[in-house]
């Protein structure tokens, strides 16, 4: 029963990284994303610190913004001090990321953190983290009710989005031209993969987010030439991940957001062998799902 | 205090190598990463980093020994592979540079992260403090450690030395590089080697997740300071020896601290403050000259008004109230109280009775403005067949620009006008 | 003479650099128009400048004799080819509808009514077969027509496009020159920003001449002489350039603030 638990949990976190996810790569902001899902860090255990508790809403809201913050510092060093664009992005999340670290070394007995956890999470917890209500009945695990609630979010986002998020991500110009806000759609997307990574935190750590937020999208991308079905297929690799990730850790007893992350990269090893193949034998270009 | 005291010292030995190490290790990574940062690769670091860790966990998995060198080993080995493989994305298939340096990145760490606890878990008494890798723990440097890793050091600043012609030119201008017959693959080739060593050793340090900063971060501020190269080198690596520095004193009052995260508060506090406080190229220097600029439009505005009401009463010298300047030009009078003092200062025009009148040093200033004023005016008429009255506006902020030889060829071009488009006179000097 | 647009001092800086110096003219509606220069001239940065996407350092442009948010439904852009991404996972038919986009139904669904006209433009420039095809899989001028289709779904009034000659087949520049005749004949305007000069003459009835400042503008018979073209192909204003590089490394205004 836990291992579904914890599948299922990844699964959630899975889909909603790498819907996120594919429109990160099509902009060629994925590390970007890499760079929120740093610097969420500070945010994260301010809001610790000062609720006291896990994840309440105002930690989420607080520490989603300081993600879109990033987002605006490294535009900052980019445009006003004219730092390129590299080296803007790496200075703001090593920075901030520093500065979490150093405050969970400070405050290590206050704060439900540590410092490898960040890393990686701590996704075998989640079948003991359960919720009850006020009457003593077992909801099952909190981890599962905010990833699914995530999960609702974000399907609801790129759903009602859909139009907006494909014109600004394919010609942002011409959106412009038409007189759409192109900001509005380019913050909004930041803040999700935010709010994203701050939820996954607890979970998965840092880095499994990066890796469900690129490699599933990545892997869709080099098999599909359609949208839809690479939205789709990202999701269904995430969730391979989270059962092949889970079963792997289980088998030489590691831990499951690095197992996870792995089966992320075997899934897009093969997806890059598939691409190659068919270039070289010049096979007819074929959706893997025609739709 | 004792603790700052002690340290400074350096009577224990033990924190003299440690400090020595962390220096050389920090300016190492400063020099090697300015090329990164040069070359437009800084986020490479980044990737080339966390795929050190499996290397690690796995040099240790077959060797079960954690001698530096072997461990150091695995590390260039998989550092080797991980820059393969971003280019060979890139290369094979339609994704970009930043795609395959973020799925380089978190599979090696994820496989990297996944090795490393499964050694943890399986007891294995010898590991202990392979996790150091993560954040880094200059602490734990062994005076062994730390002579492997400054020979390496100083084999990678003999390298950069020797090659730096060529590495700069790569750098600056690869075109030309491959042009001129320059053997640029096998310089690359270096170049990457010298980044994955310095890497390897580097998170030592700072850890793996920090490395980046190791690289960038230098040579982000350093560039603020100069444009030379060899310049920015020197300063990257003093920025990266004193975080190093620092980073070793932190490491001995709090043993249980990471090492990494303070060093990067340094580097980064050193980057932002260049960004901020460097002559010529901050962001302070630059406020400076825009509000030197608006002092100079302000003054020069203000002698014009005299010359207008001069040249229009034909009286040069008349003092003039604070209404009558006002009414001349949409000035406030905040703005022309504030020139007026300015100018009064160095001469240009003297207070009397409450009435102002210009000088003869403000009058030849004020008619240097005005004929480049109505020069480019005239510019504007003759050479872009602009309107007489569209070109005002633009004269009114070119004026202020012109130096003294765009002048003279403006003049010549001009051959001399007499008078502007609008007809008024343009005042030449009696020279 | 009815105006499309009007510049009216219009002063563009890039980088903190003026590239296009006091630009002053009037296009009439109803014909083809052509924005012709050397590399470098301010080309695109024109017509960046009249869809809003640059912010002038002065001056102002009107379209129809209206600012352009008021008129934003009778003008269509169609940018540069090589501006965007074709290797991005969608279908001819998905992009055409792209022109059927406004701010008042981007939450809403496409329509039946989007999707005929859409098939429409495909069928003006020769594409309605490729409707499924993918982006990636198209010739340069099939990229180009995709793009024009687009514009066309739109529905406008004028045509403002960059470079769409640039880099296509002979069946294409035919195409296009076919339906930009057809759409000048159906009363629209249109502007483009040509790369050739040769060619210029035999597409274009009104042209405009263009080299950081404006050199010259009207029919094209006026414009086609040796005078102005030396002018404006013989290279830079060397005063005009040097005080942009003043204005760049002094940091000066370009323009003084009130």
């Amino acid at each position: 029963m836990d291992a579904f638990w914890i599948i299922l949990t990844g699964s959630l976190i899975a889909v909603s990284c790498s819907l996120l996810g594919c429109y990160l790569v099509l902009r060629k902001m994925a590390m970007v994303g890499d760079a929120i899902s740093h610097a969420v860090l500070p945010g994260i255990v301010i809001a610790y610190l000062l609720s006291g508790s896990r994840e309440t809403l105002p930690m989420l809201v607080g520490a989603a913004v300081l993600g879109v913050l990033t987002t605006v510092i490294i535009e900052l060093f980019y445009k006003r001090a004219k730092l390129q664009v590299d080296a803007s992005i790496g200075i703001t999340f090593t920075w901030l990321f520093a500065i979490g670290i150093i405050l969970i070394s400070l405050f290590t007995g206050q704060v439900d953190l540590d410092q490898d956890c960040v890393l990686y999470g701590e996704i075998a917890y989640v079948p003991l983290d359960l919720w009850f209500s006020e009457s003593g009945l077992n909801y099952g695990p909190r981890a599962v009710w905010i990833g699914g609630g995530l999960l609702v979010i974000i399907l609801a986002f790129i759903f009602k989005g859909y139009k907006g998020l494909f014109l600004t991500t394919f010609n942002e110009e011409f959106a412009k031209a038409l007189g759409i806000a192109v900001g509005f759609w380019h913050y909004s997307l930041m803040g999700a993969v935010s709010l994203t990574t701050v939820v996954s935190f607890e979970s998965v750590g840092a880095i499994l987010v990066v890796a469900f937020l690129i490699v599933p999208p990545s892997a869709a991308y080099l098999l599909t030439n359609k949208l839809k079905t690479m939205l789709l297929l990202s999701s269904i690799f995430g969730i391979l991940c989270s059962i092949g990730g889970y079963y792997l850790a289980v088998l030489i007893n590691g831990s499951i957001a690095g197992a996870m992350a792995t089966v992320a990269g075997i899934i897009f090893l093969i997806a890059w062998l598939i691409s190659v193949l068919r270039k070289n034998r010049a096979i007819k270009p074929f959706d893997i799902i025609s739709s | 205090m004792n603790d700052l005291f002690q340290f400074f010292s350096f009577s224990d030995p033990n924190v003299r190598y440690v400090t020595l190490g962390t220096m050389v290790l920090a300016a190492t990574a400063a020099m090697v990463g300015s090329f990164s940062f040069l070359r437009k690769r800084a986020l490479v670091g980044d990737a080339i980093a966390h795929s050190i860790l499996p290397g690690v966990c796995l040099a240790f998995m077959v060797s079960g020994s954690k001698t530096p060198l072997v461990l150091i080993i695995g590390a260039i080995i998989t550092g080797w592979i991980s820059l393969l493989v971003i280019d060979g994305i890139s290369r094979t298939t339609k994704l970009k540079n930043d795609a395959a340096i973020g799925i380089v990145l978190s599979v090696f760490f994820g496989l990297g992260i996944l090795l490393l606890t499964s050694i943890q878990h399986s007891g294995n008494a010898s590991q202990a403090g392979l996790d150091k890798f993560l954040f880094g723990k200059a602490a734990s440097l062994t005076k062994d450690d730390i002579i492997t890793f400054s020979s390496i050091g100083i084999v990678l600043i003999i390298v950069v030395l020797l090659f730096y012609k060529e590495f700069k030119l790569i750098s600056f201008n690869p075109d030309y590089a491959k042009v001129i017959g320059l053997p640029v693959k096998f310089l690359e080739f270096i170049l990457a080697t010298i980044t994955v060593l310095a890497v390897a050793v580097g998170i030592q340090a700072v850890g793996v997740v920090l490395m980046a900063a190791l690289l960038i971060t230098p040579a982000s501020g350093a560039r603020f300071w100069t444009h030379r190269l060899g310049n920015m080198i020197v300063i990257a690596m003093v920025f990266g020896a004193l975080s190093g520095f620092f980073g070793s004193y932190i490491s001995y009052v709090a043993p249980n601290m990471p090492t990494g995260p303070w060093v990067v508060m340094c580097l980064s506090i050193l980057a932002i403050g260049s960004i901020w406080f460097a002559p010529k190229r901050g962001m302070l220097a630059k406020y400076k000259i825009q509000a030197e600029n608006k002092k100079k439009i302000l003054v020069e505005n203000v002698l014009k008004l005299f010359y207008h009401l001069g040249e229009s009463s034909n009286n040069f010298e008349a003092e003039r109230s604070i209404d009558e300047l006002l009414a001349t030009r949409d000035l406030r009078k905040i703005e022309l109280n504030r020139g007026l003092q300015l100018l009064r200062k160095d001469n240009s025009v003297r207070l009397k009775e409450g009435n102002w009148y210009i000088t003869s040093k403000g009058l030849n200033e004020a008619k240097r403005v005005i004929k480049l004023h109505r020069l480019w005016e005239m510019y504007l008429n003759q050479r872009l067949k602009l309107e007489p009255d569209h070109v005002h506006n633009d004269a009114e902020a070119i004026e202020h620009i012109i130096t003294p030889e765009l002048e003279k060829q403006l003049e010549k071009e001009l051959n001399y006008p007499i008078k502007d488009p609008h007809e008024s006179i343009i005042p030449y000097n009696k020279d | 003479m009815k105006t499309a647009i009007e510049t009216h001092n219009l002063t563009v800086s890039y980088n903190r650099r003026p590239v296009l110096w006091n630009i002053d003219f009037e296009i009439p509606t109803g014909q083809i128009t052509g924005i012709i220069g050397p590399n470098g001239s301010g080309k695109t940065t024109l017509l960046k400048a009249i869809m809003g996407l640059i912010k002038p350092s002065s001056g102002y442009t009107k379209l129809f004799n209206k600012d352009l948010n008021e008129v934003r439904e009778k003008i269509s852009y169609v940018p540069q080819r090589e501006s965007v991404d074709w290797d991005f996972p969608a279908s001819v038919m998905d992009i055409v509808l792209m022109g059927r986009y406004k701010s008042s139904n981007l939450f809403k669904r496409i329509k039946q009514s989007d999707r005929d006209i859409a098939a429409e433009a495909l069928e003006k420039v020769n594409m309605l077969e490729y409707s499924d095809r993918q982006i990636s899989q198209l010739s340069g001028g099939q990229q180009q027509r995709v793009f024009i289709a687009r514009s066309l779904a739109q529905g406008a009034d004028l045509y403002i496009m960059d470079e769409p000659f640039v880099g296509v087949d002979a069946a294409t520049e035919e195409a296009i020159l076919n339906l930009l005749t057809e759409m000048k004949n159906q009363g629209k305007t249109v502007v483009v920003v040509h790369h050739d000069l040769q060619t210029a003459k035999d597409y274009f009835d009104w042209i405009v001449l263009l080299n950081t400042r404006l050199v010259a503008t009207g029919p094209k018979e006026e414009i086609f002489n040796k005078k102005l073209l030396q002018e404006a192909y013989g290279g830079k204003l060397n005063v005009l350039s040097k005080v942009g590089e003043l204005i760049k490394e002094k940091d000066f205004p370009v323009r003084e603030r009130k």
